[in-house]
Parts: C-alpha cells; structure tokens; sequence
C-alpha cells in the first residue's frame, strides 16, 4: 500500500533497521504472541518506524538526571497500611472467582497439558 | 447469561454472537452531514440538560428518574444506529436503581448529588454483572464480579449507569477506530472521529445520550475526545480518584474523569468520584476542597503561562487563532498572561510511547485465556494456548504495543529506551514544576487540530500517536488538565482549550476552564 511507506525525504525513512526479523520473532516470543506472517513484516515495518522517532531522546543528555519513578511523590500516594488478615475485603467465593473461567471442573481452572512427554 | 454454571470450551470472537445481540448500532452507510443530525425532538427537551437542570427538572417533579432513563434509552434507539457510541446496555440495572430514586423523591428524602442522572461509563471500567470488554474481543464476555470504585461513588452519589461506552481497544488509540466492535461517528460530523479513547464517552454526551460519562486518559483520552466532540473533559491528577477496577493500561499514567456537557458539571461529578480509596494503593490521602464553591471564585489577577513549544509549526491556524482569542478574552477578565517555556516538550511523545507500552506490555501479560475472556480452540498445551488465545483476541494495535513495550524491555534494551525515557519523564516533570513557580495554570489547545476523518490515520501509527503532543505532557508529569470548548472550525467542527494545573489544584483549571465557558457564551 503506497500511503504507507514513508517518503524518501521522510525522516522515517531511516537507511539501517534496527530491529530485525529476528528481534520480531523472538520479542513475540517473550510477549506471548504467535504472529502471522503478514503481520511480522508489518511489525517489523512499524516498530523500526516507532523507535527511529524514539531515537531523538538520545539529543538529550540524562547522565546526571535520575529516573522518574514515583508520579505523586511527596503525596503520599505511595502510603503502606496494616497488614491485616481478613484485608480490605473478602475473597471472592471460589464459584464467583470462576464464573469467567473459559475451562473449569468447578473447583479448579482447567489448561491444557503444560509438560509434553 | 447463567453464570452459575462454569462454562467449558472456547467461545465465539464474533461480536454479533450472542452477547452482542442487542445492540443499537448497525453500520448504516452515512452521508456526509457536518451538523448534529441526531435530535429527535420528542426527547430533546429532557435528555439536553446539564446535571444541574436535570436535578432541578426531578426536583420540580416535573419528570422522574423512571421517565428520565426510558428517554435516553428511546433516545439512545434513534440515534445511536448512526453514532454507535454504546457497547453495552444495562437497563434492568439502571431502572432498578432509578426506581430507588424516585421512591426517595416521593418520601422526600433529601437526594444526594447525582440523584438520577443518567450517565455512561467507559467500558474500562468493571462493572458487577455488566459485560466489560475494554474494547477487545479478548473480554468479548467478560462478567466482571465487582464494580470500580468511581462506578460505585457515582451511583452511591444517586447517578442513574445507562450503559458501558465504545472506546479503543484497551484505551490503545486517538481515534476511537481501535474499537474490536465498532467504530463512533463524531455527533458533530458523522464522517469524522470522535477521538479517542474514550471516543464513546464524549459522543454519547455530545449527542445528548447521557448527561455525562466516565473517561479514562492514559495520554489524551479524556480531553482529546472531549475536544473533538465539543464538550468538557477533566483529567484529575495522578492519585486524585482511585484506579480500582479500572482495567490497567499504563499504571503510572492512567487516570478516570469526567465528561460533560458543562465546567459545573464536571466539577459537581469530580466530587463525587475525588478522594482516597483504599483499594487503590496509588490513591492519594489529600483533602479534596469544595469545588463548586471554588468555581464561582474570579479569575482576575490569576497567572496564565502560555508555552510557546504548544503553538509550534503544525498546529492547525484555524485552532491556533481559536486558542488565541480564548487567551485573550481571559485576559479582558484580568488574568495574567506569561509567556513561558516547556522545553522539553517535543521528547514527549517519543517518552511516552517507550513508557506507555512498557506498562501495558506487563498489565496486558494476565489475558492468556485462563482466569477470564476468550480462549483458543485445541490448543495442544498450555504455551501453544497462551500464544494462539493472544494472537487471535487482541486487535493490531494492542499487539504493535505489547511488542514496542516488550522490546524496550528486554534484556539489552531496557537501559537505551525504558530508563532513557523516565530520565526524560522526569525533565518533563521538571519543566512544569519551573513553570507552575511563575503561573497558576498553562493554557494550550488540546490538540493540534480539529476532528480528523474516519480513516485518515488508520495506517500511520505514528501519525496517530501525534494526535496525543499536546495532551501527553500532563500524563507524563502526573498534573491535572481540563479540556474546554472555544470555538468553531469553518466547517462547524469544535475547538478545545485545554488548560493545565498543579497536583491536586483542580479547583483552579476548573475554575479558568468555568469563566472560559461564560465568555464564550458571551459571543456573538
């Protein structure tokens, strides 16, 4: 589809890919996600488009600044509380908890064999 | 639906099984129309109101709660085929609780806030009993077993919940078009977007099928939307109203608000649903002020920083000039206006798509097809069904950001992107607080245009994702921000101001965003 591929001036258009193939493969692999063909080469298409424009945060220079890792720090928004038995509230009864259960006998979530002889 | 009975096998990813039986939108082909096409007068009268009339109307028992729900939903029949802004209705429970309403007006109890306003919820948020599908096939009948805490504040607080509202998938979009069930026409112009994400929220609000809805805005979604359709979206600060049962997108940016039609409104709805939450460990233990009080405070001699990175090349002149005359009113109300700069605003974007994914890329690993939501067929063990249950339930979209997202965090990359992006997530942050020392509150055009076109952007992710330059910022540094109606495209299509605040100062922006209201409604 020509609407989708970036001009040749475009600063997407970008000379060196810096994933791979193999990086889609094995980055599916890790998240779970059986690709099709099709959307491998998609993937692979934008997820190099996506971090060339990432690329500019290298412009700016971060060594000395620390990471951001609270939002509301300073707000107690991060507050602990006692640690009860009974907690907030009360579990939720096993036949609730596996209402959404796409395979249950009932009394357990049931999976397909995890362990191939 | 039974729910006692545990249900075995794999279901249909098809929405227009059974759960999606009922319905209002249809695909109907549409013409190209710029104006509200959608007015039945027969309920105009009654479903246009802002909550305040709305309570004055039940008051007056000049309606009932009863009366008032049948409307929308006679309203949401006509008009919703062409808009498409529900998923889900839920009218037992809605009648159910508009009956307790009207059974404390005939006792005449005195009512709490929200006593009988309709309302929308994004479909993000669980609600007990009702079908939450955040978008996605992958919750295509998802029961949940509890309510979101802001869900149960508004109804605790009398609201009357008409149905779960259409939004992208998982909140992953600008455009609403990331919807796995169906797009939203923008009320204002059918042929255009309604934003995104919670595109469904602001539609139903603009096309007077709720009085006002429940968004969630992890980048934009609340005011991008909330701009494109020509109502009001509030974005409360990180930690002001709980998360609980609001289904995670990005953790540290996620954030539930209010739409509607009016600043009051928006202030009245940010009451009820403000304050600390228990099951919300991120909820913060701040005192939350009066805001309606706060409201009618004047806006003379409060101090407008106006950042120049936001009026850059590629923000459209028509909404530039818009934006600009807005300022310039609210200087004839005697506020101050103080060029400032946001410098780092351009690595916003590029920030926030490494921080954005990241998070999702973890929040989204717990659909894998066995607690809840759809599995795949004959898998033949448990990774083959955690893959193919994935593959087949998550949309483009979803899964071009669990990959970023896991990519950035992968062994080897997670130094380069994740942690290069919370250093600059933190000079973001940085730069408002060296702002906020100067002024009161930031005003800027929400977006950098007006409603784009169905279609436009569906292939250029990254087109897409800079919708969001102007609205990410706030997410990103974890300040509150308010979207407000000022103006008209040539082609009828609304304009918003957004204005920014400091943590936990709603009441200001509110405040600004109220007198921006009163001389609009000034205008010729």
């Amino acid at each position: 589809m020509p609407a989708e591929q970036p001009a040749p001036h475009d600063p997407r258009n970008h000379t060196v890919m810096k994933v791979t193939e193999k990086d889609v493969a094995s980055t599916a692999g890790l998240a779970n996600l059986e690709l099709t063909d099709e959307e491998r080469v998609r993937m692979l298409r934008d997820l190099n488009s996506i971090l060339d424009y990432i690329d500019r945060l290298n412009e700016l220079d971060t060594a000395n600044v620390p990471p951001m890792t609270q939002v509301s720090e300073g707000y107690r928004a991060d507050a602990s509380r006692e640690d009860v038995l009974e907690g907030l509230r009360p579990s939720l009864p096993q036949n609730v908890a596996l209402q959404n259960a796409p395979g249950s006998d009932g009394t357990f979530f049931k999976v397909p064999k995890v362990i191939e002889k | 639906m039974d729910l006692g009975e545990p249900r075995e096998g794999s279901r249909s990813l098809r929405p227009n099984s059974r759960a999606f039986g009922s319905l209002p939108y249809q695909p109907v082909p549409l013409p190209e129309i710029v104006a509200t096409v959608c007015s039945s007068p027969k309920y105009m009268n009654l479903t246009s109101f802002t909550i305040d009339a709305t309570r004055t109307a039940l008051q007056d028992r000049k309606t009932t709660a009863t009366a008032l729900a049948e409307a929308f939903y006679s309203k949401i029949e006509t008009d919703d085929p062409h808009i498409g802004a529900y998923l889900t209705l839920c009218k037992d429970r809605a009648l159910a609780k508009a009956g307790e309403i009207d059974a404390r007006t005939a006792n005449e109890e005195k009512l709490p806030p929200l006593a009988g306003i309709p309302v929308g919820v994004k479909d993000v948020m669980v609600t007990q009993g009702v079908r939450t599908t955040a978008g996605s096939k992958i919750l295509g009948d998802y029961i949940p077993p509890y309510d979101c805490t802001a869900v149960s504040r508004m109804e605790a607080a009398g609201a009357i919940v008409l149905g779960k509202t259409n939004c992208d998938e998982f909140a992953m979009g600008s455009s609403n078009e990331n919807s796995a069930w169906h797009p939203v026409h923008n009320p204002r112009g059918l042929s255009r977007v309604p934003g995104g994400s919670s595109g469904g929220s602001a539609a139903a609000v603009a096309a007077d099928m709720a009085v006002a809805a429940l968004g969630s805005d992890t980048g934009g979604s609340i005011r991008q939307p909330a701009s494109f359709c020509g109502v009001v979206g509030l974005m409360p600060t990180y930690g002001r109203v709980s998360r609980y049962g609001l289904i995670a997108f990005a953790s540290s940016l996620d954030r539930i608000g209010p739409i509607t039609k009016t600043v009051k409104d928006a202030a009245t709805v940010l009451q009820v649903i403000a304050g600390w939450d228990p099951m919300d460990s991120t909820s913060a233990d701040v005192p939350v002020p009066n805001y309606l009080a706060e409201l009618e405070r004047p806006v003379h001699g409060l101090k407008l920083g106006v950042p120049k990175e936001y009026f850059a090349e590629g923000v459209d002149p028509e909404v530039r000039m818009s934006v600009e005359t807005a300022i310039q009113k609210l200087a004839s109300l005697g506020c101050e206006i103080v060029p400032i700069s946001l410098p780092h605003t351009e690595y916003a974007i590029p920030t926030y798509y490494i921080v954005a994914t990241a998070e999702a890329s973890s929040n989204l690993a717990r659909f894998d097809g066995v607690r809840y939501g759809y599995r795949t067929e004959g898998a033949r063990n448990l990774s083959e069904m955690y893959r193919r249950t994935r593959e087949e339930g998550f949309g483009t979209e979803v899964k071009r950001r669990i990959m970023l997202g896991t990519y950035a965090l992968s062994a080897g990359y997670y130094e380069a992107y994740y942690l290069k992006a919370q250093k600059v997530r933190a000079l973001l942050a940085r730069d408002f607080e060296e702002a906020f020392k100067k002024v009161d509150a930031i005003v800027t055009p929400t977006s950098p245009t007006a409603a784009f076109k169905l279609g436009e952007k569906v292939n250029d992710p990254l087109a897409m994702y800079l919708a969001d330059i102007f609205t990410v910022t706030a997410n990103l540094a974890g300040i509150p921000g308010l979207s407000v109606p000022c103006g008209e495209t040539k082609e009828k299509l609304p304009i918003g101001l957004q204005i920014l605040g400091k943590h936990f100062d709603e009441a200001t922006i509110l405040r600004v965003g109220h007198a921006v209201e009163h001389v609009q409604a000034g205008k010729s």
